[in-house]
């Protein structure tokens, strides 16, 4: 209540100052009441480490919309509150969002338990949900938009890369990952693509760590003995959040050159990177569908809007940054178009809304929920960023529900 | 007509030279196409042999190559720039020059070519890198620079290596005497890649598939000791990483009887001094490759003081109620977590590993080891005996001693008990200070740091009996070792388990763990 009244006084008195000095528009807030927006991230516990960028990526927006004059003339106003890596807090806390502060749109959640754990909530409430991050698919709710990568826009295209002749021609592959639902989905879709290219069972290697893990001596170990039987090996690792720093230095120590066994990951960006020397990891890959090293007009405005916001020149971007701040305009866009922002009418508007994105190619919202992207492969630098070596021309539509999964096979695809 | 084929002979040799100029500027242009033009253009270069190729493929490794508008290559070196063609001194403007970048095909190329060109090096490591690097290319051309190599080469380390490379060359030249001669002496070595060469080679030479078979038999011979050795490290260095962890609530829960909790957190906040200590120490020229040794002093005195503190301020009105001794200590644990995640931002923090903790080391038999998991095991050691040393042999030690054995009588001989109670609190969380500046080595400064190690530190304290450091040592070392022995066939997760449920059999049959304490200060 006081923070209304405090704009009120501030817009009369930049209403007073405009009339009385500058033809020049400053954003005036009427009356009506603000836009709520809630930010669903973990600010404490294992996942705050990737997830704390997110929130700070919504409050940027939201700022930053404000100062265009929000959206329908309407203030916008950011809710955030903190599931603390705990997946049924996730839960509770989106009941709290949408019952208690009755919320207009959330941005949240980056592992897919914490998603699946609220998926119901935001169901039976009725409520909209922008998920930014890779995930594996397998999934489709009205509820839900889903702005980073399916398996098919990001995994499929990486092994596909390493078995180019440009990626090394890979004949046998590691599959490294975290023991949860994400890595477990991926892998079983990536096997059922490697066997449909002719590489047998006896050529995959699939291991799994618990959250978290810090002694990859062993199974480094192992690795390099399953890549000397004498077929060129790659590894694809899906191991999310801390662990990444001991196993990079593990590979690092144990003298794996990507030379020789390159890794590519799909959850390691510019944040993760941003704890280890990357000097001996020149060449290993990520898969995404951004780098912050991608030259385009639109990276250069969010790079700085960025920057300026967390006043720090030196703070780095990702993918899932930028998939909220893509899920973010859509959503803005898809408001104006709908003139209110009743979820059913906004839903029905963010389907079909198109934006150029700062991966440098307009992304297009599918009825299947989920976005039209551009898949990377970059190497990491001496100097933590990554060096594009391959790219779509095109955007690539998402298929949530993969054609490597038997199950699939009479699903009608969108 | 043989006068004619003489003649032919003679202008051949005397274009040779010429040729092999122009084979240096006809290949230079293709370094700025695209990756397989410079795959190309590297792979010429090296087979040229020119001199004048040396610096540009460095410096396009190593990312200073560069482009200008007009297609021009140029070698940075510093703020200096000097033309890759010809050499001279050149000065382009800073907006028209382009960092050629290469991917992990051209970087394969060039460890072949650069090794053809640095296997005559002065430098004998310039010349060990060249020899794995042809080791690695895998090119029947190499046999005559590699047996003259061979012939000058003296150090031994460097000999041997080349003798590898020589024979995978000859391994994939067209002469059947030469491959068998290659086989045999792959046989003879001891390397993982010599073994996967073989197995490659096989389906190529399907009459020689019984050499080759007892060649890569050989070799598994002696992979196969390197390779329990190996286990056998991997098992002592995470027992070390455990005996780290919960030495210093070997002191404050085994000695003292308490409850910490707040214990990870100590070690997160050891690693932390690490961070500050490094970051004030950057650049300074003497004491910045010191930094990770003086963080040792700094992290013990600042997590004792804070140890001190919570002692004198908190635990001590909780003597004797383990229960909320237990809820306090974790919840002034969360508050350091959060604390420090607002002072220092949730994100992971850089720590500088000094250059003789990174990389591989061998040990006798050629056993490699990983040097950071080395040194930390010998610091491991190297704490626990100085713990050792502090209780047996000083006066606080003994104080310790009497007051942890019998508080009323010790009061009486005039030990003032109080004191004594915050210096031994304060030195148990100075212990898990320094675990953390060496745990800073080989896990992530986070926020987090410490949740992982607390549970993994009361079930090694839990296991060798409480108040016990040898049992301390026996459990972390035995844990480790069990761990890796059973990682290998049931994974990482499981074996986790596998060790937690044979912890939990045996406490259910020896509650006070494998040493457990005799005498009345077992029973108080």
């Amino acid at each position: 209540m006081t923070e209304t009244n405090k704009i009120t006084r501030r817009a009369a008195l930049l209403g007073l100052s405009t009339a009385l000095a500058a033809p020049a528009f400053r954003p005036s807030f009427a009356q009506a009441a603000p836009i709520k927006v809630g930010v669903l991230h973990s600010l404490s516990g294992t996942m705050a480490i990737s997830e704390t960028a997110l929130r700070d990526t919504v409050l940027m927006m939201v700022e930053h919309q404000n100062s265009k004059g929000g959206i329908l003339g309407r203030r916008l106003e950011a809710v955030v509150v903190d599931p603390a890596s705990n997946w049924p807090l996730f839960a509770e806390k989106a009941r709290e969002l949408l019952q208690v502060h009755r919320v207009d749109v959330t941005f949240g959640c980056w592992t897919s338990v914490s998603r699946k754990s609220v998926l119901p909530v935001f169901e039976e409430l009725n409520g909209m949900l922008f998920y930014p991050v890779q995930y594996e698919g397998e999934e489709e709710s009205k509820n839900i938009f889903y702005t980073g990568a399916a398996p098919n826009q990001q995994a499929i295209p990486a092994v596909e890369y390493l078995m180019s002749d440009d990626g090394g021609s890979a004949k046998r592959i590691v599959l490294l990952g975290t023991d949860y639902v994400y890595p477990r989905t991926t892998n079983r879709i990536l096997r059922g693509f490697l066997n449909s290219k002719g590489i047998a069972d006896a050529d995959i290697m699939e291991e799994y760590t618990p959250f978290g893990h810090s002694d990859w001596q062993g199974i480094v170990t192992r690795v390099k003995t399953f890549a000397n039987q004498g077929k060129k090996t790659a590894i694809v690792s899906t191991i999310n959040g801390d662990a990444n720093v001991p196993f990079y230095r593990e590979l690092g120590n144990q003298g794996i050159r990507a030379e020789d066994i390159p890794c590519v990951a799909f959850s390691v960006g510019e944040e993760e990177l941003a704890g280890i020397d990357t000097r001996p990891l020149v060449g290993h890959l990520a898969a995404w569908n951004y780098f912050m090293s991608v030259q385009s007009p639109a990276n250069t405005e969010f790079k700085n809007l960025w920057q300026a916001y967390i006043k720090n020149p030196r703070r780095v971007t990702n993918d899932p940054m930028e998939a909220t701040y893509t899920g973010f305009n859509m959503w803005a866009q898809a408001v104006a178009a709908a003139r209110t922002t009743a979820v059913d009418a906004v839903r029905t508007a963010v389907i079909g809304q198109e934006f150029a994105a700062p991966a440098g190619y307009t992304e297009k919202m599918l009825p299947n929920h989920h976005l039209s992207k551009p898949v990377m492969i970059g190497e990491i630098q001496a100097d933590g960023q990554f060096n594009i070596v391959y790219k779509t021309a095109e955007a690539v539509p998402a298929e949530n529900w993969s054609r490597f999964i038997p199950e699939n096979a009479n699903r009608r695809r969108g | 007509m043989t006068r004619i084929i003489a003649l032919l002979l003679l202008m051949a040799a005397a274009a040779l030279p010429a040729r092999a100029q122009d084979a240096f500027l006809d290949a230079l242009p293709g370094l700025g196409g695209n990756f397989t033009a410079q795959a190309e253009a590297v792979d010429r270069l090296g087979a040229a042999g020119d001199p004048r190729a040396l610096p540009v493929l460095r410096a396009l490794s190593d990312g200073r190559l560069v482009k200008l508008s007009d297609g021009t290559l140029l070698v940075r070196d510093g703020a200096a720039f000097t033309n890759a063609a010809t050499g001279a001194a050149a000065t382009p403007a800073e907006a028209d020059t382009q960092r050629i970048s290469i991917n992990n095909r051209v970087r394969v190329a060039l460890r072949g070519a650069l090794g053809r060109l640095q296997i005559i090096s002065p430098d004998a490591g310039e010349r060990l890198a060249a020899a794995e690097g042809i080791f690695r290319s895998r090119s029947a051309d190499n046999v005559g620079l590699l047996e003259t190599a061979l012939a000058r080469e003296t150090v031994p380390r460097i000999r041997d290596q080349i003798a590898l490379a020589l024979a995978v060359s000859r391994l994939v030249s067209a002469d059947p005497a030469a491959k068998m001669a290659g086989i045999t002496a792959l046989g003879g070595s001891a390397s993982p890649e010599a073994r996967s060469l073989l197995l490659e080679s096989r389906a190529a030479n399907p009459d020689l598939a019984g050499q080759i078979d007892a060649a890569i038999a050989d070799i598994d011979r002696r992979l196969a000791i390197r390779r329990v050795a190996e286990t056998a490290f991997q098992g002592l260095s995470l027992g070390s990483v455990l005996l780290l962890a919960a030495l210093g609530l070997a002191v404050t829960f085994g000695v003292m009887g308490v409850i910490n909790m707040a214990h990870g957190e100590f070690v997160m906040l050891g690693a932390y001094t690490t961070v500050i200590v490094q970051d004030l120490l950057r650049g300074h020229p003497t004491l910045a490759p010191w930094s990770l040794p003086l963080a040792i002093p700094a992290a013990f005195l600042v997590t004792a003081a804070i140890g001190a503190a919570m002692e004198r301020g908190l635990v001590r009105h909780l003597y004797g109620r383990p229960l909320e001794t237990l809820l306090m200590t974790f919840g002034v644990g969360m508050m350091i977590q959060q604390a420090v995640r607002l002072v220092f931002g949730a994100q992971n923090r850089e720590v500088i590993s000094p250059p003789w903790m990174q990389g591989t080391m061998l040990l006798p038999f050629d056993i490699p080891v990983t040097a950071n998991r080395l040194w930390i095991l010998c610091f491991s050691l190297v704490v626990f005996l100085l713990i050792v040393a502090a209780i047996r042999f000083t006066r606080f030690g003994l104080e310790m001693r009497a007051v942890t054995q019998r508080r009323p009588i010790a009061a009486a001989m005039g030990i003032r008990t109080g004191r004594v109670d915050a210096l031994t609190f304060a030195f148990g969380s100075g212990i898990a200070g320094i675990a953390g500046v060496a745990l800073s080595q080989i896990d992530n400064v986070s926020p987090n740091l410490g949740t992982g190690y607390i549970i993994d530190s009361f079930l090694v304290v839990v296991f060798g009996g409480v108040g016990s450091l040898a049992g301390t040592l026996i459990a972390a070392f035995g844990l480790g070792v069990i761990n890796k022995m059973l990682e290998p066939w049931a994974g990482a997760v499981l074996a986790k388990v596998f060790v937690l449920v044979a912890v939990m059999v045996f406490i259910q049959r020896r509650p006070r763990g494998l040493f457990p304490q005799k005498g009345r200060a077992a029973e108080a």
